[in-house]
């Protein structure tokens, strides 16, 4: 019997169906199955995570407003041209006049003005204070809107002001993405904002440059930790292990809470060192409210997330290893960093993502301990979320972040290998 | 029994102790010379102390009491890496994240051997293991024999006069396993080097050791070559755990020179050497070898004692017949006969004498 057919056709099953069709018949139940079990969970992640951040990520670039509220003035300005130096014909500033009325019988004039607002400082103000004259408008009945607009309010007449209206017209911007970098539009594109108003790239620096730093500090802790829990007995190693996660059965709130207490000027550690004459006490050393807080409080509640993978990792390596290399001839120091570290790397890589891309996006502990020069960029956003209401500008800043994360993550699957990392 | 210890052995150990938690000794005065060139297979069940033995030489583990000479010097304070000693893992201990060749050249820098000598060395060693084709893969990327042999490789490639194995072919199957006590009985002898084996399976010791050190409870139960070491235990331990073995308990009823008779307990007489009694009225396990039984007189001494059998099984194994037999109330008594035309095939409830030569039958400690 042969169980390919002599012709090179395709394989048949008994019945004479072809045996992939049979085959994927079978699979399919079992495959439905499947599906069936994991459907909550993958509509809950569907709705309550891929959906919204699909939607940040559109918040960022999108700008409907302008073009929604005022869709004459928006069609009306496209053949403008600013670099001329002249004000918009008349049929533009009719078309706004029109435009207003409208947007301030819907109350939406504000709105627009704040978004302009943005990337114009002053320009909401010229919205409002037109738009509550703007209801009494009659459109029919002015010769020249031109010069009753630029009388109710002689801004109307800057060309600046119409470029921004112009510039920011299309349902798509660049413009939070450029206010993210530290950039805006200026009269040839894209340019560098002033001196004084660039905020975020310093900050974005500051928070890598920080979160390497508490991933530095983590390791540098960690390490021993994991290996004497590695390679103590069961029972002790569990013991100790409490140890390790009892952080996490106290709020984030406490932890942090506790790191003002120990370290602020009047606190624990300042008290002992004048105490014992380390310090003087007019010198009290400032180890709160700073970067150097910051570090601190976020390492110690960054640890376990890298003592957990170094251990996991650790774990699985035999004594016999170095065993083997000191019967070879090493002494501790080699067999340990030619034989044992090099085995180890995989847990200090997945610890280190962990930490790192944790820390990039810590929020509560800068906020509490950070003062004004150890806040990470995610407090920014929080600021743009919740008081200033920019969430275009926060969705850009989130989408920087997401990308900074992902190109790490690419950087460290080129160079350690991505299958290298261990969890568990 | 401790051997008297010679001091011109190559390896030492002299009255050593060994314990963990300072209430049990794990070896106790433990005393053995190993020659060069010698071949010994440290033999035991788990927990018998002979990994402890190998440790301590190793200089893993530090002895409690007592010196360990290597050549004639102390070795208890020199640390592992100083010794010089080759040694193969149960698990072969293979560095996973280094290649083949890599692995070789490990022991070679951290002597800090010159490039052309060590990939020399890494040569040979390779080709005396039949690897050398292997030297780039990983030790993932290789079978459990071929890990073995580079295990091998590795740990003779320093060229160390001594070399430590721990159950070194525990993993692997049967076949690759007979396949492997071969050739590395053969490599050791060919090198002239003196070999610490240590292992549970008897069958492994018997076949590669020129010396067998049978461990139980902390102490060296009998140190023999293979041969004496299966004719002629010592002990009843010895006789029970090497290979298999009839065992029955009796009083001992004459001694007369080097042959005793015992009465078993149901009144029974046998013949048997003295090894571990002395006098009359003492009790004794007696035991003897499934293929030393005869069932057929003629081979019988004559006036030899007879005792009386029931056939309870017969079981055909092709080379040999297996039968298992009631004597003397012990449901467990085997004897094995080699298939031979003449030889007669028992059928279950057959009833039988069965008798041995004297010398066969050892009264050992009960």
């Amino acid at each position: 019997m042969s169980d390919t057919t002599d012709t090179g056709g395709p394989v048949l099953a008994a019945d004479g169906t072809p045996l992939k069709r049979s085959l994927a018949r079978a699979l399919r139940r079992q495959k439905l199955r499947a599906l069936m079990l994991i459907a909550p969970l993958l509509l809950f992640i569907l709705i309550s995570f891929i959906l919204p951040v699909a939607d940040m990520l559109y918040r960022s670039v999108k700008n409907g407003i302008v073009a929604d509220t005022l869709p004459r003035t928006v069609v009306a300005i496209a053949d403008w041209d600013a670099e001329s130096g002249d004000l918009p014909s008349e049929a533009v500033y009719a078309a706004m006049a029109a435009d207003l009325k409208e947007a301030a019988a819907a109350k939406t004039h504000t709105k627009v003005g704040t978004r302009l607002n943005y990337e114009n400082p002053g320009i909401a103000s010229l919205f409002r204070k037109t738009g509550r004259k703007a209801k009494k408008f009659d459109i029919e009945g002015v010769a020249s809107w031109k010069d009753e607009l630029i009388d109710i309010n002689k801004d109307w007449g800057d060309i600046d002001n119409w470029r921004t209206i112009q510039t920011y017209s299309p349902r798509v911007t660049q413009g939070y993405f450029l206010n993210a970098v530290d950039m805006r539009v200026g009269t040839d594109g894209a340019e560098l904002r002033p001196e004084a108003e660039r905020i975020y790239m310093n900050l974005l620096g500051r928070t890598l440059w920080m979160s390497l730093a508490i991933t530095v500090c983590c390791i540098i802790l960690a390490y021993p930790v994991a290996w004497i829990l590695a390679n103590l007995p069961m029972r002790k190693a569990n013991i100790l292990m409490i140890l390790v996660l009892l952080p996490f059965w106290t709020s984030l709130l406490v932890r942090t809470s506790a790191w003002k207490i120990l370290l602020q000027q009047q606190g624990v550690i300042n008290d002992i060192l004048v105490w014992i004459g380390l310090v003087d006490d007019s010198a009290r050393l400032v180890i709160i409210n700073n970067q150097f807080g910051t570090i601190v409080a976020m390492t110690h509640i960054l640890l376990p997330f890298m003592i957990l993978p170094m251990y996991s990792v650790m774990q699985t390596i035999p004594p016999s290893y170095l065993r083997a290399a000191k019967s070879l001839g090493a002494t501790d120091w080699t067999a340990f960093w030619r034989v044992y570290f090099p085995q180890t790397v995989p847990g200090i890589g997945a610890g280190s993502i962990l930490v790192f891309i944790l820390a990039i996006g810590y929020y509560i502990t800068p906020a509490l301990v950070g003062g004004t020069k150890g806040t990470f960029i995610s407090n920014q956003i929080a600021f743009h979320i919740s008081s200033s209401l920019n969430w275009g500008l926060a969705s850009a800043l989130g989408a920087i972040l997401l990308a900074v994360v992902l190109v790490l993550y690419w950087a460290y699957d080129k160079i350690v290998g991505i299958d290298n990392v261990k969890l568990g | 029994m401790a051997e008297a210890v010679t001091d011109d052995g190559f390896v030492v150990f002299d009255r050593v102790q060994k314990s963990y938690d300072g209430e049990t000794l794990v070896v106790k005065d433990l005393n053995l010379s190993i020659a060069k060139g010698e071949f010994l297979t440290m033999l035991g069940p788990s927990g018998s102390g002979k990994t402890t033995c190998l440790m301590m030489l190793a200089g893993f583990e530090t002895a409690t009491h007592g010196d360990i000479r290597l050549g004639g010097q102390p070795i208890n304070n020199i640390p592992p890496h100083k010794r010089g000693i080759g040694m193969v893992f149960q698990n072969y201990a293979l560095f996973p994240h280094m290649t083949i060749a890599e692995n070789l050249a490990f022991p070679l820098e951290v002597r800090k051997m010159g490039k052309s000598e060590r990939e020399e060395k890494i040569k040979r060693a390779l080709d005396m293991v039949e690897m050398g084709a292997f030297g780039g893969r990983r030790p993932s990327q290789l079978s459990g024999g071929q890990q073995q042999r580079v295990a091998l490789a590795r740990a003779l490639v320093f060229e160390p006069e001594l070399v430590l194995m721990d159950e070194p072919l525990g993993a692997l199957d049967k076949q690759l396993r007979e396949k492997m006590q071969f050739e590395i009985t053969d490599l050791a002898h060919n090198l002239g080097i003196t070999t610490v084996y240590v292992t549970h399976d008897q069958t492994e010791a018997l076949t590669m050791s020129d010396n067998v050190a049978v461990f139980d409870d902390g102490r060296i139960q009998q140190l023999a070559p293979p041969d004496l070491l299966y004719e002629k235990p010592e002990n009843s331990f010895v006789a029970q755990f090497i290979g298999e073995n009839n065992t029955l308990e009796g009083v001992v009823t004459e001694i007369s020179g080097d042959t005793c008779v015992v009465r078993l307990d149901d009144g029974e007489e046998l013949d048997a050497t003295p090894i571990n009694v002395s006098k009359v009225g003492e009790r004794t396990k007696v035991s003897i070898r499934p293929e030393r039984v005869e069932y057929n007189k003629e081979r019988l001494q004559e006036g030899a004692h007879t005792l009386k059998a029931e056939v309870l099984e017969f079981i055909y194994m092709g080379d040999i017949f297996r039968t298992r037999l009631r004597v003397a109330g012990n449901d467990e008594f085997i004897i094995k006969t080699r298939n031979a035309p003449d030889v007669e095939r028992l059928k279950p409830g057959q009833q039988i004498e069965i008798g041995w030569l004297s010398q066969d039958c050892r009264a050992l400690d009960a």
